[in-house]
């Protein structure tokens, strides 16, 4: 079992079958809905492991970047009458250079002061998508027209539930393999030690600026997924400080660097409150909760405590 | 001329209620390393609390005690239910447990209270003060004086006081605090209680002013970790220059700029002290022991 967890083709090959084989047993639409949204959050979860797991960074503002996807392909097709699809890789492209231009500055600093200024760019970024309401309709948030490619109207949760499913594939495979690259190495070497890594000659600035172009890139291409998902789109829902907290529990409950992780920390924050809503009304109460508890009892998330107890067990 | 006068009194009593919540992010930060997300969720209480004791029928003096009274007891219920249980955790572990206790309470407030905005009488009038050509409200003075109370009896008790003493001690040096009989957990305890009960008082202050309602806290909370890391992490006096600056710059920016930007402002000051000087105003430049 260990060594299958370890093994990443079987791991890409497991999650294809598994997502594959999960519409045979949706009963609804709604599950179509819930489980793409699953697959959209895990795909931002990811990028963002990349960069808290492998590279040892906090962000708490990258929910900006999901917001600048989501925007980029609402204004980009409203606006610009630009095809959904080309607007998705524009949106990716603003959100890699914003990320490449304010990540040297940024990513100088550490621990809090980190936490800090990433949580000043994304929430600098929601107020400005609240603010220029005459591109974004303001904080009442705007439809996001529908995504047409080869001549089909791409709509419905079960279509998108495909799509972001192949983006998620996509997305661990890509993860994976940067992992095992040299620059996975770097920055594994980073998180452990900066100074070491640095005294063995590995450019810890250019490394750590390269990761957070990269994970901001995913945000984008998931919350693009998003908007086309929902159909509309608000501040708040997708770039607000909520939304980037709920991205960093995902992280560090499923467990910080397993790309595994990630996918499940992100099934259980977006499944449990679906499970909740009985109890509207408690909404926030019972989302406070399920962090604070989630932290306080699995802190080194689940899959590391698990694959610690399958190691302990096997021996 | 009057204006810049009306910016800067309104900045500083935004700044004054910036500083205090700061003050509290300074304490729990020197006595436990924890950034306490919560912060702001006690400014909410306090004002919050007030007005629904004081609608229950309380006298608004009474009401403002026990409201004080039960933001204290959910501090210490945050350090023993949540932070106390997560000692050993990676400080990200710690900030999101905060984050989401946070979350929490505004969840809590929404269902005992509701979700409109509320205001508490002034305690002094309404009628505006004019000075040079501006008019300031007394309730700005009383925030100001308050504040500056506050800060007075926190800075005697840390210097005068064997318990000051004792909050220092942990906060220079937990290990060898305990070596030498500081009950730390205790002190950690403590810092948390007197934060909360800093917060409530802000709440208390401001709400005849800013009016109150359950979700005052999160912006609160950003601000006053913002001015904190301003100031310099760790630094009481930088914690208090740095929420004044914070007001005085939201509130000239707001006037003189874009007041639909009024808060974006105060974190483009943040990012920009960040790059230009990363420890913050007053904070040490820290170096790393390999």
């Amino acid at each position: 079992m260990e060594r299958l967890l370890r093994n990443r083709w079987a791991l890409v090959l497991a999650l294809a079958l598994v997502l594959a084989a999960l519409p045979l047993v949706f009963p609804s639409n709604y599950y179509f809905r819930v489980a793409a949204l699953v697959n959209i959050f895990a795909l931002a979860a990811i990028g963002l492991n990349l960069l808290m797991g492998y590279a040892g960074q906090v962000s708490l503002g990258h929910a900006g970047f999901m917001g600048i996807g989501a925007y980029a392909v609402a204004i980009g097709a409203s606006r610009f009458g630009l095809n959904g699809a080309v607007a998705m890789l524009a949106g990716a492209a603003i959100a890699g250079l914003l990320a490449f231009l304010v990540g040297r500055p940024i990513l100088r600093l550490k621990g809090h002061y980190l936490a800090v200024a990433t949580l000043g760019l994304g929430l600098l970024i929601s107020m400005t998508l609240t603010n220029e309401a005459g591109w974004t309709g303001g904080p009442d948030g705007m439809a996001v027209p529908r995504l047409e490619l080869f001549g089909l109207r791409l709509r419905g949760p079960d279509t998108w539930y495909m799509i972001s499913a192949g983006a998620l594939v996509l997305g661990v495979i890509l993860a994976l393999n940067l992992i095992e690259s040299p620059t996975g190495r770097a920055m594994r070497a980073i998180h452990d030690s900066e100074i070491a890594a640095r005294v063995v000659g590995v450019d810890v600035a250019a490394y750590k600026l390269k990761i957070f172009v990269i994970s901001a890139i995913y945000a984008s291409i998931a919350g693009s997924l998003m908007a086309f998902l929902n159909g509309h789109i608000t501040p708040d829902g997708t770039a607000g400080f909520l939304r980037s907290v709920e991205l960093v529990t995902m992280v560090v409950l499923g467990g910080l660097g397993s790309v595994l992780g990630a996918i499940v920390g992100a099934a259980m924050l977006v499944i449990l409150p679906q499970a909740l809503t009985i109890f509207h009304e408690y909404e926030h109460l019972l989302l406070g909760l399920i962090i604070m508890a989630s932290m306080i009892l699995l802190p080194r998330g689940v899959i590391p405590s698990l694959l610690a107890r399958l190691r302990g067990g096997g021996a | 001329m009057p204006e810049l006068l009306q910016f800067a009194f309104s900045g500083l009593t935004v700044g004054a209620v910036y500083a205090l919540v700061a003050l509290g992010f300074t304490l729990i930060y020197n006595a436990s390393d924890v950034v306490n997300f919560a912060q702001g969720e006690f400014v909410m209480l306090g004002g919050m609390i007030t007005v629904f004791l004081h609608l229950a029928g309380l006298p608004l003096p009474i009401a403002a005690v026990a409201a004080i009274l039960i933001t204290v007891l959910v501090g210490l219920a945050l350090y023993a239910f949540a932070i106390d249980l997560a000692r050993g955790s990676g400080a990200v572990q710690i900030i999101i447990i905060t984050i989401g206790a946070s979350i929490f309470l505004r969840g809590v407030a929404q269902v005992i209270f509701d979700k409109r905005f509320h205001a508490l009488p002034a305690w002094f009038g309404s009628e505006p003060i004019r000075l040079g050509g501006a008019a300031i409200l007394p309730q700005s003075l009383v925030v100001l004086a308050g504040a500056a109370l506050i800060v007075a009896l926190i800075f005697l008790m840390i210097d005068r006081t064997i318990l000051g003493r004792a909050i220092l001690a942990t906060a220079t040096n937990r290990l060898a605090a305990r070596l030498v009989g500081i009950p730390v957990r205790r002190i950690v305890a403590l810092s948390f209680a007197l934060s909360a009960a800093i917060g409530a008082i802000a709440g208390l202050l401001v709400t005849p002013i800013t009016l109150t309602s359950y979700d005052v806290g999160t912006l609160m909370a950003l601000k006053g970790f913002a001015a904190a890391m301003l100031g310099g992490m760790g630094s009481a006096p930088g914690a208090i220059v740095g929420g004044v600056l914070l007001g005085l710059a939201e509130s000239f920016g707001a006037g003189l700029i874009s007041s639909k930007y009024k808060d974006a402002i105060a974190f483009l000051i943040i990012l920009f002290t960040l790059f230009v000087r990363p420890q913050g105003l007053f904070g040490k430049r820290s170096t790393e022991r390999v």
